[in-house]
Formats: C-alpha cells, structure tokens, sequence
C-alpha cells in the first residue's frame, strides 16, 4: 500500500511539473530578480526609501491611494444600490440591463480611456451638453474627474456582480421578520442586508482598490496632468531609463495591492476571488 | 402589481448606472462611421475608418486570434493536470501553490511585464517574438482555467466514480482520459471563454512586451488612440467591440448553464 501512495505521490508530481516549470521560470524568479534589480541602483536599498522620501514620488504614491479609495467608496455604493434592486425585482429588459452593466468587465483600460474621451473630452457629449445649456464647455476627462469616471467604468461591473451574487444567497426570511417587527425599509438595509453583504462588500471593494491601484490603461490613453503611480513606474522605465527606481516602485505596487486583497480575505473570509 | 416609490426611485438610479455604462459605448458606434465627427452626424454615415482600420491594423487581429488561442491550449495542458492535482491534495503545499499561481492577477500586470523584461531580456530572440506576449498571458490567465476546472472536481461525484473504474482495473491514464476529463469539460469550457476574453483585452502587461512587429488589439488601439482621427480609433474600437462582446455573451450564457445544472 505504501509502495502504491509513494508511485500515487510521483505521479502527482508529474501532473503539476509543467505548470510548476512555466510558473518558476516566467513568473517568480523574474520576480526576484526585479526585487534584487530594485536595490541594485547607485542608492542601493534607498531606492525603496525614496518611493517615501522623494517628494515626486510620494505626492504619486498619496495621489494614487486617494482616488482609488475615492472609487472604491463610489462603486461600494453606486453598485449595493443597483445590484439589489435588480437582484430582487423581475421586470421586462432586466437581463438587458443586466448584461450592459457586465459588458465592460472585459474592456482593457485603454479602451475605458478612449470612451471617457468621448463622454467628456474636447469634443465630448458632456461638454457639448454643457455648452449648450450653459454657453461654458465642460471638459472633465483629462483631470482627476476624468480618472475617477474612468476607474468608475471598470469597476462597477466586477462590484455589481458580487453583489448581486451574495444578495441571492441573502436570508429574505429575516428581512421579512424584520419588517414585521415594524422596521423601516432604511433600518432593514442598516441592520439585516448591509450586515448580511459585508463579506462581499469588504472582498470586492478590496479587489476594486487593488485594481485602482494597478489601473495603467486608463490613465495612459487620458494622459492626464496627474502621474498615477502605474504611468510614474512606466515613465521611470520608458523615458528616463531609471531600471532600479522603476523596479522598487512597482515592487512596492505589487505589495501593496497583494496586501490589500490579503487583508481583505482574512477579514471576509475565502471569498475574495481576483477579476481580472 | 403596484410598485412603490421607492421601486421607481431604484429603476431611475439604476438605468442612469446603465446611461454611464452603455452611452459612451453608442458614442464610438457613432463617431467610428460619421465622416466628420466634429461637424456630427450630418456630415454624413461612412465605413471609410473601418476599412482604413482594416489596412492598418488587421495583423494585429490575426495575432491576438492566434494569441489567444494558443494561450487557451497550454493554459489547459498544463492547468487541468494542476487542478487534478489540486482537488486530490487538500495539503499544506497544495494550498500554497494554489495562492501562489493567483498572484499573477493579484499584482500590478505593469509589474509583470517588468519582472519578464529584466529577467528574458538578454535572450533578443526570445524577448522580440510574439511568444514573449504569449508567455505574459498564460502567466496571467492560468488561475481562470484553474479555478472553474477544480471547481468542477471537487463538487462532483468524480472521486467515487475515479475509484470505481480503479477497482474495475482501469490505469491512471485510461481514469484520466476516459473518466476525469469528460466530466470536467464544462469546466474547461468555462475557462477557456475566460482566458480567450482576458487574453484577446489584455493591455497591461502586452504594451511592455510588444515590438512595433508584435502588436495586438489592444496595443493598436492604444497606438490608434494616440496617433489616428478620434474617428478612426472609434472604428477601431467598434471592431474591438464585436469580436469580444459575441465571447462574454458566450461566457455569461455558459456560467448561467452550469450553475442551473449545479443546483438541478
């Protein structure tokens, strides 16, 4: 029997040696290398340090975690709002809006730049809209709003979905006791659904924030005047050919946002699963 | 049946979540066949950015095609194996390495591409071929083919049925390919519409590691963006638009399937 478990053993072994291979070579030692890279510059260590110290770098670092919590809150709420109320209501084009609310889970960032344009850009609806009512043309999509709208767009599909997942499996028992007992719609929502979504609510919210965070497209194809931390890594490396300070700043990223989505697990339990 | 306020309150909210989503969507449709989007639509309708987009870009389609499927294939050669191993070890090991193949997705693609770049670099044959941009989505999407298949392994009745056909005499190799795949192909199915949709969108990790000879779909459109007419990177985009939204829609219908055999 044992001779048997140690052949079953090997075998198994053999089963996971490819993906094993692929993942060794292509992702975690290039890994490692880029952490060493990080420290091998004429700072050394310091430039991880300066990802704090450098003014440049740490008004990025700050810029970057603001708008993404600033989304991450806006998406929380815009989709709990939607999510649940198509959750629990039936009604004729429900699966329409369903699916156009899904769509853009797949678009790439610079696609959701470009279309951010188009909304409010130079010659955008928005601003057309605006001159016309106000004489005053509003461009919004290459400040901070434009980034903000932009994040918006990608994020609320991947938060729509998990809430609307964890609202289905929602014990309507006890909304139905609550309202018995004389609870307000507003007391239902504070103290039996709110409570019920947390979970889902912490998980997607940190896989929001991480994605934020990441985001390189968006910001690429708006070029705003505000360097998000992914197009300063991209412009240290591109442009200015600085490998070991492009290297500890996305090093710092990749933490960051691993940490983000860790935490978030620990608090939430296994739910939280990564959309790309 | 009456509804109340609040219902038409909600539906108002939510249809102007779906303008925001849907509106900017309709506005490339429209900017990619005006003749002059500036001028607006009175300039008259025209496929001439289409076909502009078709000279120009078209190798970028073949190669995101070919991309994608080629990512599809080697996710799942060497994903299921690791999925079945996965569902048979419930170890220590087996969890660290389900954590570790998710960090992929978990960390910036920016990243990624940087790690592969200084890692591959000093091999130019290598780092110049379009499997450079190949290797970055596998790495990428792998978790996508993994997840769904040992989803599928471990709700099903796939090890009484693995041990019923070892007691009946039957080699690993002949459980595997006779037993264990035919009832994971819904889950194969499930992640391969998933890794064909992410590979086909993919920006983040492909615009580092793409030549001016290795563009895809997404890194011409961003090559669009920058350099063409707003209406010819709106054509770009609507043909963007119908080669992945036909694969989430077969996506969406898919999941929609399994979970309703799920819970028969």
């Amino acid at each position: 029997m044992s001779m048997d478990g140690r052949k079953h053993t090997l075998l198994l072994g053999a089963l996971m040696a490819p993906a094993a291979a692929f993942f060794l070579a292509f992702w975690l030692l290039p890994m490692a290398r880029l952490v060493g890279v990080g420290a091998s510059g004429p700072q050394g260590m310091g430039a991880y340090w300066s990802v704090l110290t450098n003014q440049n770098y740490l008004t990025s670092l700050i810029y970057t975690f603001v708008l993404s919590a600033l989304v991450t809150l806006a998406t929380l709420v815009i989709s709990c709002i939607a999510g649940l109320f198509l959750e629990r209501n039936r009604f004729p084009g429900r699966s329409l809006l369903l699916a156009v609310l899904t769509f853009p889970l797949a678009f790439p960032g610079v696609v959701v730049g470009f279309l951010i344009i188009l909304l409010c850009g130079r010659q955008g609806l928005i601003g057309d809209l605006t001159k016309w009512l106000t004489g005053e043309k509003l461009v919004l999509a290459y400040s901070l709003s434009g980034l903000f709208l932009g994040y918006l767009y990608f994020s609320i599909p991947r938060v729509i979905l998990t809430v609307m997942a964890a609202a289905e499996k929602l014990d309507y028992a006890l909304v139905e006791a609550a309202r018995t007992l004389g609870a307000s719609p507003l007391q239902i929502v504070r103290d039996v659904t709110l409570p019920a979504l947390g979970p889902a609510l912490v998980s997607s919210g940190a896989i929001c924030f991480a994605t934020s965070v990441g985001a390189f497209g968006t910001a690429f194809t708006l070029a705003t005047n505000i360097t998000v931390l992914p197009m300063l890594i991209y412009n240290e490396f591109t442009n200015y050919a600085n490998i070991p300070v492009a290297a500890a700043l996305s090093v710092v990223l990749g933490v960051v946002t691993w940490a983000v989505l860790a935490l978030a697990r620990s608090v939430a339990g296994n739910t939280v699963t990564v959309a790309a | 049946m009456k509804r109340s306020p609040l219902f038409y309150a909600q539906l108002g909210f939510t249809l102007l979540v779906c303008a925001f989503m849907v509106v900017p969507m309709v506005l490339s449709v429209m900017a990619g066949v005006t003749t002059n989007y500036f001028v607006g639509i009175k300039s008259g309708l025209t496929l001439k950015w289409i076909v502009q987009v078709w000279d120009l870009y078209e190798k970028t389609i073949y190669l995101s095609v070919g991309i994608a499927l080629a990512c599809v294939a080697i996710t799942a050669l060497i994903g299921v194996p690791a999925a079945y191993v996965l569902a048979q070890r419930q170890g220590r090991i087996a969890r660290l390495i389900e954590e570790l193949i998710v960090l992929p997705v978990a960390v910036p693609g920016l990243a990624t591409a940087l790690a592969l770049i200084q890692f591959w670099g000093p091999y130019p044959e290598f780092r110049t071929s379009w499997v450079f941009i190949l290797v970055g989505h596998v790495i990428f999407t792998l978790p996508f083919m993994v997840r769904p298949v040992l989803a599928v392994m471990l709700t099903g009745n796939l090890r009484s049925l693995e041990e019923a056909a070892a007691t009946l005499g039957a080699g690993f190799a002949q459980r595997f390919f006779s037993v264990v795949l035919p009832n994971v192909r819904g889950g194969v199915l499930a992640g391969a519409l998933m890794v064909l949709t992410l590979s086909v969108g993919e920006f983040n990790i492909t615009w580092m590691l793409h030549t001016p000879l290795t563009m895809t779909v997404p890194v011409g459109l961003a090559d669009s963006y920058a350099s063409m007419r707003l209406e010819t990177g709106s054509a770009y985009t609507i043909i963007f638009f119908l080669i992945i939204i036909p694969l989430l829609l077969a996506l969406q219908y898919w999941n929609n399937l399994l979970r309703r055999n799920d819970q028969a």
